[in-house]
């Protein structure tokens, strides 16, 4: 912690001078955009480079004039396709958050329970993955999961099938590919939670007489809530919009509002209307990031 | 202390694992497979190395991990400049204006959808290029800066929890002594906090060199990312290449991590001995 002669010494000027930089660069590039993105989600749909058009115009020589448009939200609002599109979408992501809360938190249970030199190469195999290609990962389920791949092969050779099985291009890949990407980002902040329980709580309540399970139900499980949640936001909030997984395991008619603002974008070129989606889906998101950062703020102030 | 793990906490280690590794491992080996089929093991002509020759003279997939290489070591580096700044400032002041927004615009890249920051920055780079005329055109220097903009979140955060783990009376100690804070950053704080500056170089590298939605944004023609070359073959179905750029990649990355650790976990023993 800080005490409070270190902060006078430090001097207001060279403190400003530290945190200048990130803090006006972020200004500029992370939230100045989405002023832009908010400005566009409410104009026109032009045939030109860039393909919308200004929202401020001078008529004549002496009258400025602001045309808002909500023909893009009302558009949203009308098709189907996209409400749709969004439902499902928080729908698929939260299916996955929960599917890698059961596979995961067992996995970090078990790393923070291990002995403290197989505890680093148990977490050194959760975070090598998450530095090899998102998308070669995703990649190498195409492989396993397609007619003539890996899994259909074996299950053929083991007897268990004689047909081969439909799963790429389904909703299961989808989920496979969601919840395998998506892992470590789990695993890893509820470790960092268990890792600071203290085991002797358990102990005691089982020699009072509770039963394993209970013990896990009335004391480990509240006392890791924040690992949980920081661990579940980590999934959920990117699944949301997540474009690449349901891209190319999904198939067509995998309806994820990531990959329907990538196609307003790069295949209708409307812009206005991709930009529109991105504040709806933003709109349904922030609560989440908000939660997610007091959650964060409540670890870091309990580990000191 | 006991470690204590019962045979469903093994069991779920196993399965954990083994769904983590299988389809790493899967393309590692059928890499070496001779067959076009990919996930057919042709046994008369297999293990080969044909692929791996066949990618190293692929013109196409050699330029864009150029582009890559270069969009990601400039990343690195700045990102590290940004991220230590905002990481210090976050860790050592607890109170100045704005540090409730600098904290949220450090948080909210990584989780935000990177469709969504890939468009916003796309639409900023082409308003700025509208009003003062820079950037012109998108390519590398676009890629770059959005790169750079959510890379530095992450060495943010890392540089900020190294910061949280060692004790300000060290950097006290020596202002005390009379050294100049700038002199105690350098003398003192840098020297300590490299360990994390050095993992957050690496992740922003690896977040530039993995990047695909972002780079799709706010490219320009002529400016084809690694991971846009590989996402266009990819969506064709599989490729063997691929496995064999799976299998390089894995091979790297995995050298890199281990020996990082491992110097990592020395210098750990060194300062507790120390």
């Amino acid at each position: 912690m800080i005490r409070p002669g270190h902060l006078r010494k430090v001097g207001v000027s060279g403190r400003g001078l530290v945190v200048a930089l990130p803090y006006l660069w972020l200004l500029l590039f992370f939230v100045v955009p989405f002023v832009i993105v908010l400005k566009i989600s409410f104009s026109d749909v032009d045939l030109a480079i860039p393909p919308y058009k200004p929202l401020i115009e001078w008529i004549g020589t002496n009258s400025l004039a602001i045309k808002v448009n909500f023909n893009n939200y009302a558009f949203l609002f009308t098709d189907p396709l996209y409400i749709h599109a969004l439902l499902n979408s928080i729908k698929v992501a939260f299916i996955s958050t929960l599917l890698c809360l059961v596979i995961g938190y067992p996995m970090a249970y078990g790393i923070a329970r291990s002995a403290p030199s197989t505890r680093n190469v148990l977490l050194l195999l959760v975070v090598l993955p998450f530095w090899t290609s998102l998308l070669l990962r995703v990649y190498a389920w195409i492989g396993l999961l397609k007619a003539n791949g890996v899994i259909n092969n074996v299950l053929i050779w083991l007897g268990a099938i004689h047909e081969p099985l439909t799963m790429l291009y389904t909703p299961f890949a989808m989920y496979v590919g969601i919840v395998y990407s998506y892992l470590p980002f789990l695993i890893l902040p509820l470790y960092a939670n268990l890792e600071k329980m203290d085991w002797q709580l358990l102990e005691a309540a089982e020699d009072l007489g509770c039963r394993p399970w209970q013990a896990f139900y009335k004391i480990t499980l509240p006392l890791s809530r924040n690992g949980v949640l920081a661990g579940s936001m980590l999934v959920f909030i990117p699944a949301v919009g997540e474009f690449v997984i349901p891209a190319l395991l999904g198939g067509p008619n995998a309806l994820m509002i990531g990959r329907v603002l990538w196609d307003e974008f790069f295949s209708n070129r409307a812009w206005p209307v991709a930009s529109a989606v991105a504040i709806l889906l933003l709109i349904l998101l922030v609560p989440f990031m908000m939660w997610y950062q007091s959650v964060q703020a409540r670890e870091s102030a309990g580990a000191r | 202390m006991n470690y204590r793990r019962t045979y469903f906490i093994l069991t779920c280690l196993a399965f954990g694992y083994a769904f983590l590794y299988l389809p790493i491992l899967s393309m590692v080996v059928f890499s070496f497979n001779a067959s076009k089929l990919v996930t057919v093991w042709d046994a008369a002509h297999s293990p080969t190395l044909k692929w791996y020759y066949a990618l190293l003279n692929n013109e196409e997939i050699l330029d864009a991990a150029w582009i890559s290489l270069k969009v990601a070591v400039i990343n690195a580096s700045g990102a590290v400049i940004l991220g230590t700044l905002a990481g210090f400032g976050l860790a050592r002041f607890t109170q100045f204006r704005g540090r409730f927004t600098l904290n949220a615009m450090t948080t909210a890249p990584l989780v935000m959808p990177e469709v969504i920051t890939g468009l916003s920055l796309l639409l900023l780079f082409v308003a700025l290029e509208q009003s003062i005329g820079w950037p012109a055109g998108r390519g590398i220097t676009t890629m770059t800066i959005a790169h750079m903009t959510f890379s530095m979140a992450y060495v943010t955060v890392v540089v900020q929890s190294r910061m949280a783990t060692f004790d300000s009376a060290l950097e006290e100690a020596a202002m005390d002594l009379g050294a100049r804070p700038l002199k105690v950053f350098f003398v003192i704080t840098l020297p300590i906090i490299f360990p994390a500056i050095l993992s957050g170089w690496l992740l922003a590298f690896t977040l530039s060199w993995d990047d695909l939605v972002i780079s799709s944004f706010t490219s320009g023609p002529g400016s084809s990312t690694l991971p846009m070359v590989v996402f266009s073959k990819v969506r064709l179905g599989v490729s063997p290449e691929i496995n064999v750029l799976a299998t390089i990649t894995i091979s790297v990355v995995t050298m890199m991590i281990v020996g990082v650790s491992i110097w990592m976990s020395r210098a750990a023993k060194l300062e507790k001995a120390g």
